[in-house]
């Protein structure tokens, strides 16, 4: 990094960030072009974009953490045996619940709600109380004593035929997939700042080309590049803020408007910010103007070594 | 001030453009530098400024050696280095006196608007002062080039062709500027291949003219 600009620091962020106009000093770079246009676009639209990715990022992680709480917070227990045995071996299995540490009180489900569950599978007409259905146990968890895996064993070994399910199996591949769904949430957004990055530096750079004669005149009577790149940068992080924002704030206005989750229930209409999630987003326009700054910072640095 | 020992240069890898050229510019004096079209006056006038390097040989300006210079240190060198070209380029979009103004801006020196109104006055643009550089003529332009470069009060003026585009009227109007400059205890040095200009100068100021041709540098004789 040269020396020189090492100056061109947080203040002249701050100062692009905050100020429209830099001081007299930027008024060295003509004020107007197509640049000036496709750096709010590229900043608004990708900002736009940003807002969904991080609600997207956040709500997968939020449905994450409740697949895996309220799926781990309860186990099943099925009880097969023969008919005649069927009710002493539910018997013996609640008892041996009961005393299970960290396990609360076992509910056994009555025939109709196994029969509600059973009602997708064989239909609302099939005779189910005819079939030898077992029984079902639902076990709500306490607290960290209790041992899926030794409660397990004893059942093994004094109910056979019991078999407890911790609903693993069917929880792991969902808690798996809300992660992953995270994840690409978090890659979209750094995606986003990358190619803003880029459509930024490419904005900066035919800007910087198109006042080649400027930059000749400036370095001519005297001008560091510091004070050069600062009339750029300035501009540039400014502009960067402004599209930013004013797309973070449309973006903000489309999840606002999404579906309810508690009124649809679905999964997607979970998409949106939850309380102090919803500060997260003021955090793009800040983000827009520091891409914009390092962006422009590196094309200047480029294009200036260039002239003498 | 400007000092070059057996200075070689030439461009992109070809042959000297100048050899062996040997030159002190002494201070508060009024220096031409003629010789025919192609032979180097510019390039030498750019070096003057740092916008070239030498190729071989030793070259010193206010005491500083070129080779060692940094951008900064060449941002610095050029607020004591004047310069007036041929087709001066301004910023098109400011007016006439913020472009004359720039070089105290782009140094981070307050303008001071009355001592600007007078540069302005001076090299007769006070008109224009609010007028934007492409609706100069030619003239102006050479004049408005000249309040610039002459606005950090620089040790060194340098010209290169200034009359270039100018009649003679005009260009004597500008010579005359430069040498109020040399006379207030500027140095100045101006190329140019006009030698009625040269002739025109000397009789109303003592001057130097060096003459360059074959890559090398001479005294110009008594006729001129």
């Amino acid at each position: 990094m040269r020396r020189d600009f090492r100056a061109l620091n947080l203040r002249a962020f701050w100062q692009g960030l905050l100020r429209s106009d830099g001081g007299k000093g930027d008024r060295i770079v003509p004020p107007t072009g197509y640049t000036a246009q496709l750096t709010l676009f590229a900043a608004g639209a990708m900002a736009f974009l940003a807002v969904f990715a991080l609600a997207l990022a956040l709500a997968t992680g939020r449905l994450a953490d409740r697949w895996s709480s309220q799926l781990a917070q309860s186990v099943t227990v099925r009880v097969s045996a023969p008919a005649a045995e069927q009710d002493a071996r539910t018997q013996a299995v609640m008892q041996i619940l009961q005393t299970t540490p960290g396990a609360g009180t076992p509910h056994l489900m009555p025939e109709d709600e196994v029969a509600q569950l059973l009602a997708p599978w064989f239909g609302p007409d099939m005779p189910v109380d005819a079939l030898p259905v077992p029984s079902l146990i639902d076990l709500p968890i306490d607290n960290g004593e209790f041992d899926s895996d030794g409660l397990r064993l004893r059942l093994e070994a004094e109910a056979p035929g019991a078999v407890l399910d911790d609903h693993t199996q069917w929880r792991r591949p969902l808690v798996s997939a809300a992660n992953r769904l995270r994840v690409l949430g978090v890659i979209s957004l750094l995606l986003i700042a990358a190619a803003s990055a880029a459509m930024i530096t490419l904005a900066a750079k035919a800007a910087l080309a198109a006042n080649g004669q400027v930059i000749r005149v400036l370095r001519l009577i005297g001008a560091r590049d510091i004070t050069i790149a600062t009339a750029f940068v300035r501009r540039f992080t400014h502009r960067a803020a402004i599209g930013g924002a004013v797309g973070t704030l449309f973006g903000m206005a489309a999840v606002a408007v999404l579906p309810d989750m508690d009124a649809a229930g679905g999964f997607l209409t979970g998409l949106g910010f939850q309380g102090w999630g919803w500060l997260l987003p003021l955090l793009i326009p800040v983000t827009a103007a520091g891409v914009g700054f390092f962006a422009t910072r590196w094309a200047a640095l480029k294009m200036l070594g260039a002239v003498r | 001030m400007i000092e070059m020992q057996e200075v070689g240069f030439g461009y992109h890898g070809g042959s000297d453009l100048l050899s062996n050229m040997t030159l002190s510019l002494q201070p508060g004096m009024f220096h031409f530098l003629t010789g025919p079209s192609g032979a180097g006056k510019t390039t030498l006038l750019r070096l003057c400024y740092a916008d070239l390097l030498p190729r071989s040989g030793q070259m010193g300006v206010f005491g500083q050696d070129l080779r060692g210079l940094g951008r900064d240190d060449i941002a610095m060198l050029r607020r004591r280095v004047g310069v007036v070209h041929q087709d001066p380029q301004f910023l098109d979009h400011l007016p006439v006196a913020e472009n004359v103004a720039m070089p105290l801006t782009v140094s981070g020196q307050a303008v001071d608007m009355e001592a600007l109104r007078d540069l302005l006055g001076w090299v007769q643009l006070s008109q224009q002062a609010r007028a934007l550089p492409p609706s100069l003529s030619g003239g102006e332009r050479q004049r408005a080039a000249l309040a610039r470069a002459v606005i950090l009060s620089p040790d060194l003026v340098l010209a290169d062709e200034p009359t270039g585009n100018l009649d003679w009227d005009m260009s004597m109007r500008l010579m005359q500027l430069l040498i109020e400059l040399n006379k207030s205890g500027k140095t100045v040095l101006v190329a140019t291949h006009d030698l009625n200009l040269i002739r025109a100068t000397k009789a109303q100021v003592a001057a130097r003219v060096l003459r360059i041709a074959g890559g090398t540098l001479h005294l110009a004789g008594a006729d001129l």
